[in-house]
């Protein structure tokens, strides 16, 4: 798929010049200002910012839930800033996986029908052993015929992994997916997040403000203002921490 | 509070005027039918009060009893040896004579006119006596000898002017007159479709059989004379047979069957409008409840800023009370809308009503605030209980909802006891004997009104099962309504989309199954809300029901009886199935070459045990073309009748402990008593029988009755039903166009066409509180729709279409119109089994065809309901459904 869209681009989401301007005039409200990002297949990046910094419109572009003012978006070889809603959806379907703050599941499904939704709506069956295998490593083979009424909050999180993880996108988007969670549980679903980089090779989008979740990264990126201000590779928290004070992004 | 509650209104506009759509549709019907026979009323009253306006007394013939208004009977005309009497009186200053009758006009079609079932008036007009007469002449002159003037409505309908020729049929054949002119009643152009025709009193006279006589003398007393002494006056010279009354009592007098009339219809109609508002109750519960577990948190806060229960039930009643208010305002101005749309519907089924204008009384505008108000009021009190239980830690906690109350184990429990309750008092209603009609009437209202409620609080529990059930059936039929309308409607509307540079989706016929599985699941979710929302459908498609399934039970008897007692080829009725006809009809019949035999069942009515009866006549020939059910008696007995001989009925026998040989005394219209003796008893069909309590013989009735109508005529002639007797006996009474020749079948038919008329009127007030159940649904998907907001835009941002999203939500609404519907139907039939089984004249009959259609409205309902809140959902930006909160 990434091979047949051209020479130079090997990532899975390149965006240029996205502005987002929200309301006109005097009132209008620069949320993003001229960012240029690419994510690269198989890696875990991570999104750091303070509240108001852009980070969740830029998630929001980047996943094709929301219209650039100006720039342009491609997933997986697609510009998605023409497309109509309907195009965009079924892109959507094939290429993002999404895992929200609030886990966003269906009550009235167990923990299997949750999981594979994405599959139902496409009108597609899933792969019975990938499911299986993935129902395994986030640890849901007892809770499968649980409603999420009957979960943790833990559980329902993972329940909402591997919904992400089932349809095999693209890529993952993920907004802020331990922000809802004490910090134990954090530790396991970031754990389970990192684990499907590694072993599926799953490009994932995560966007945080916490640095112990961007530690888990395999590249961070700080934006403040709309704007992308730095940019590394791997770090662990306490540099990332630092990278934040000296930035004065708190 | 008052202001908070107020605020709170305001900011839920839509969701509020959605809740108050039930009881603006309901108070609606209330005031329209109010206004609809307040305005009949006065347009009547102006019309009896213009007949007497310059009258004092006036002189009728008096029957020796009070005849049922059924046009077989009126009272018998008296000698015009009276009227030079009258004016003799030193006390009158004028007196005018007249007759009357019924003057059928006929076409230049050479069919008769009438206008839906209004009567064909015909009487006599003198101009001499200009302040007699309440006719005033718009074109042309007054009639001469062997004249008529005619209606301006009739004239401009038909195209008939002043000089032209027109047929008359009164009692004999029918002649041709020329019309000298164009008259109108009054300041009214038409009393309710009735036609008039007025002659010259020679002319009448000869016209309505009745040379040398008169129907009525009005008098106008001398200056200075008051009535009372001008009224005992004439009571001197009055002979037998007549009576003298002031002006105002003889209008009131025939005002009387109009006034019973409209009572009837009025409380007729008000039933209506108090089934829609109860289904509107329903929908403003059910709303109330999901606005109240939605605003939880609300409550809460309020509650942890230190308001009391006792506020926090003000707050939500105070808010019922002000949407009540206004939607009862609303309504009551809908009621002017509804009252027109009632004339004409009238109208439109053939039952012209009289209108002389709308007439908007203080009563009206009374009654439609307090019943909507109140009805508003007392549906919102359990859901403001319920916000009275918010605890105050909701406003910290994420997702509270309301816990479930202490009694709520008992639910079960107390909804199968209302439900009981109310099957004890339908039958109580039904089956003990001796009740007054409007006791037994109340009673069965209860009853139905108390297993309503019983069973939409226990439906809950059969909403799983049901949605199940219906999940693949409202599948598919929508797959097939959508098939049907597919090329018609969806391909039109994506091509024109198409072209003004829109991106449509193609339109889809057969089901998204991952849309409608989760719409099947959002059903099952909350078995509450999907109970309540299909409770206010149950109601309306339990009566539906309920009256197709009694229509039936009436047609199936009714078609029996004919077949039981009519052996004759053709049978001989007025056009519009039941006036009566003159003799000189059936006599014209007889002289058809080929008819073999004749017979015709007269119709009256008479006074024995002290009340008044109908009676029938029949003939010598009435055996070889009618046969009875006989009890006691046989065929042979129908000969023995002349010249006092009669047949009872067995109920009627029963009834007076007659058997045959007892004698019965019967007292005729003329006032002459008349000594029977029993020949037979016979069983009448329970699908209706055309025969009197009591039947005599032809002759007999004819000395009695000084003007005999048939009520039926059955023919027999050589070779039976063949095109060319049709034919011949069709030219035959081409001189009475107001007469018809049936074949048994035709007149089966034109007799049930008469009481499927009267069906679809029930159906067309039912179905506004089918529509008031379908804003229920809107109410609920459009709060749901709200209330899941968070839960759309995630299914948007994984890959659900904006066509899937509308999918899903009309399959939730089409399961819960079809579980409404079911419940409905099912309920229906029950209602119906009950009252077959009390009802002889029923007999239980499930009308499958239209049960069927009645779900396909269902699920019509389904898919209307959840177009717009659909369109909400789908246009809902998943960016701000993942914002929410």
């Amino acid at each position: 798929m990434v091979g047949m869209v051209g020479t130079t681009t090997a990532e899975v989401v390149h965006a240029e010049g996205i502005v987002r301007v929200y309301g006109e005039g005097d009132t209008a409200v620069h949320a993003l200002r001229g960012v240029n990002v690419q994510i690269e297949p198989g890696q875990l990046t991570a999104v750091m910012g303070p509240s108001g910094s852009g980070k969740s419109t830029l998630m929001h572009i980047l996943a094709g839930l929301d219209r650039p003012t100006s720039g342009s978006v491609q997933i997986a070889g697609t510009e998605i800033t023409t497309l109509g809603d309907d195009a965009l959806t079924k892109l959507r379907r094939k290429h993002i996986g999404f895992i929200f703050q609030f886990f966003n599941l269906l009550p009235m499904l167990t923990a299997r029908d949750n999981v594979v939704l994405p599959l139902t709506i496409a009108g597609e069956k899933p792969d019975q052993q990938f499911f299986d295998e993935l129902i395994g490593r986030v640890g849901l083979s007892d809770r499968l015929e649980h409603r999420p009424a009957e979960l943790s909050g833990g559980q329902q999180q993972r329940v909402a992994i591997a919904r992400a993880l089932v349809s095999r996108p693209t890529v993952v988007f993920a907004d802020e997916p331990t922000g809802n969670l004490d910090s134990r549980t954090s530790g396991e679903i970031l754990d389970l997040m990192r684990g499907s980089v590694e072993e599926y090779g799953q490009t994932t989008v995560m966007v945080t403000h916490d640095a112990k979740a961007a530690a888990m990264a395999d590249r961070v990126l700080y934006l403040a203002d709309g704007e992308i201000v730095k940019e590394t590779g791997r770090s662990s928290q306490h540099e990332i921490l630092q990278i934040i004070d000296t930035l004065d992004l708190q | 509070m008052i202001r908070f509650a107020l605020q709170g209104l305001l900011a839920r506009k839509l969701r509020t005027a959605l809740t108050a759509i039930g009881v603006v549709l309901g108070v609606s019907l209330i005031s329209g039918t109010y206004v609809l026979t307040d305005s009949i009323t006065s347009a009547f009253d102006s019309i009896f009060t213009e007949n007497y306006k310059n009258t004092d007394a006036a002189i009728t013939g008096k029957s020796a009893f009070d005849p049922a208004d059924d046009g077989t009977t009126t009272a018998p005309a008296f000698s015009q040896d009276l009227l030079p009497k009258v004016r003799e009186l030193p006390q009158v200053g004028a007196a005018g004579g007249g007759v009357f009758g019924e003057a059928q006009l006929i076409g230049r079609d050479g069919k008769a006119i009438v206008f839906g079932g209004a009567p064909n008036l015909g009487f006599s007009v003198d101009p001499a006596l200009p302040q007699f007469n309440t006719l005033s002449l718009v074109k042309g002159a007054w009639p001469a000898a062997g004249e008529v003037v005619i209606d301006t409505h009739t004239a401009a309908e038909k195209g008939f002017k002043a000089g032209d020729e027109i047929g008359i049929q009164a009692r004999g054949a029918a002649e041709r007159m020329r019309v000298s002119g164009l008259v109108e009643f009054g300041a009214v152009s038409s009393i309710g479709g009735a036609t008039l025709a007025g002659f010259e009193l020679g002319t009448a006279q000869q016209l309505f059989g009745k040379t040398g006589k008169l129907d009525q003398i009005l008098i106008a007393a001398k200056k200075d004379v008051d009535k009372q002494q001008l009224i005992a006056s004439v009571q001197q010279i009055l002979p037998p047979a007549t009576q003298v009354r002031t002006a105002e009592d003889q209008a009131a007098e025939d005002a009387e069957g109009t006034t019973e009339f409209l009572n009837f219809l009025q409380t007729f109609l008000l039933v209506f409008g108090g089934i829609a508002l109860f289904v509107g109750s329903f929908v403003i519960a059910n709303s109330l409840s999901i606005t109240i577990a939605q605003r939880t948190r609300e409550f809460a806060t309020l509650r942890t800023l230190g308001a009391s229960r006792r506020q926090i039930l003000g707050t939500v009643v105070l808010e019922a009370v002000v949407t009540g208010f206004v939607s009862a305002v609303a309504g009551l101005f809908l009621g002017l809308a509804i009252a027109t749309g009632l004339f004409n519907l009238f109208d439109a089924v053939g039952f012209t009503l009289p209108n002389n204008g709308l007439v908007f009384e203080t009563r009206t505008i009374v009654v439609a605030i307090i019943v909507g108000t109140v009805v508003t009021v007392v549906a919102s009190l359990r859901p403001a209980w319920r916000a009275t239980r918010v605890p105050p830690i909701a406003a910290v906690r994420e997702g509270a909802t309301l816990q479930p109350g202490r009694l709520h184990r008992f639910r079960p429990v107390g909804a199968a006891l209302l439900a009981l309750a109310g099957i004890a008092a339908a039958l109580v209603g039904l089956f003990v004997d001796g009740l007054k009609t409007s006791t037994l009437l109340s009673l069965l209202g209860l009853g139905v009104l108390l297993l309503f409620i019983g069973i939409a609080s226990f439906s809950n529990r059969l909403v799983r099962p049901l949605a199940a059930v219906s999940d693949p059936i409202a599948r598919w039929s929508v797959v097939v309504l959508t098939a049907l309308i597919w090329p018609f409607i969806l391909l039109p509307y994506w091509a024109i989309r198409r072209l003004f540079g829109q991106h449509p989706e193609f339109p889809r016929v057969l089901p998204d199954r991952p849309a409608v599985e989760i719409g099947g699941q959002n059903s099952r979710r909350d078995p509450q809300r999907t109970a309540s929302t299909a409770a206010a459908l149950m109601i309306g498609l339990a009566l539906v029901t309920l009256v197709a399934t009694l229509g039936a039970g009436l047609i199936k008897p009714f078609e029996d009886a004919v077949d039981g007692i009519f052996s004759a080829d053709y049978a001989i009725t007025a056009q519009n199935n039941f006036s009566p006809l003159p003799p000189s009809v059936a006599a014209a019949a007889a002289q058809v070459p080929g008819v073999s035999e004749v017979t015709s069942v007269r119709g009256g009515q008479a006074r024995a045990f002290d009340k008044t009866i109908s009676i029938t006549a029949i003939d010598k020939t009435a055996p070889e073309l009618l046969r009875f059910d006989w009890r006691d008696g046989s065929q042979a007995s129908l000969g023995q009748l002349d010249p006092n001989g009669a047949i009872v009925d067995d109920e009627y026998a029963g009834d007076h402990g007659l058997s045959v040989g007892s004698t019965l005394g019967l007292e005729m219209v003329t006032g002459k008593v008349l000594q029977f003796q029993v020949r037979g008893i016979f069983r009448p069909p329970a699908g209706g029988s055309p025969f009197g309590n009591v039947t005599i013989a032809t002759a007999t009735f004819d000395s009695e009755n000084p003007q005999p109508q048939n009520i039926y005529t059955f023919l027999n002639m050589g070779g039976g039903v063949t095109p060319e007797n049709t034919a011949a006996l069709s030219t035959a009474l081409q001189t009475f166009p107001n007469a018809k020749a049936m074949t048994r079948d035709q007149f089966k038919k034109a007799q049930t066409d008469s009481i499927k008329g009267l069906l679809n009127v029930l159906y067309v007030l039912l179905a506004l509180s089918v529509l008031v159940s379908l804003f229920g649904i809107v109410n609920t998907l459009v709060l749901t729709v709200f209330e899941r907001t968070r839960e759309l835009g995630m299914l948007r941002a994984i890959g659900l279409t904006r066509g899937q999203v509308k999918r899903m939500i009309r399959q939730e609404s089409v399961i819960t119109a079809l579980i409404g519907a079911v419940i409905g139907i099912v309920l229906g039939l029950v209602l119906a089994g009950l009252l077959a089984a009390r009802l002889d004249e029923i007999t239980f009959t499930v009308p499958a065809g239209q049960l069927v259609i009645f779900a396909v409205v269902s699920v019509v309902v389904g898919i209307f309901a959840a177009i717009w809140p659909a369109r909400r959902a789908a246009r809902l930006n998943p960016l701000e459904a993942l914002q929410y909160e």
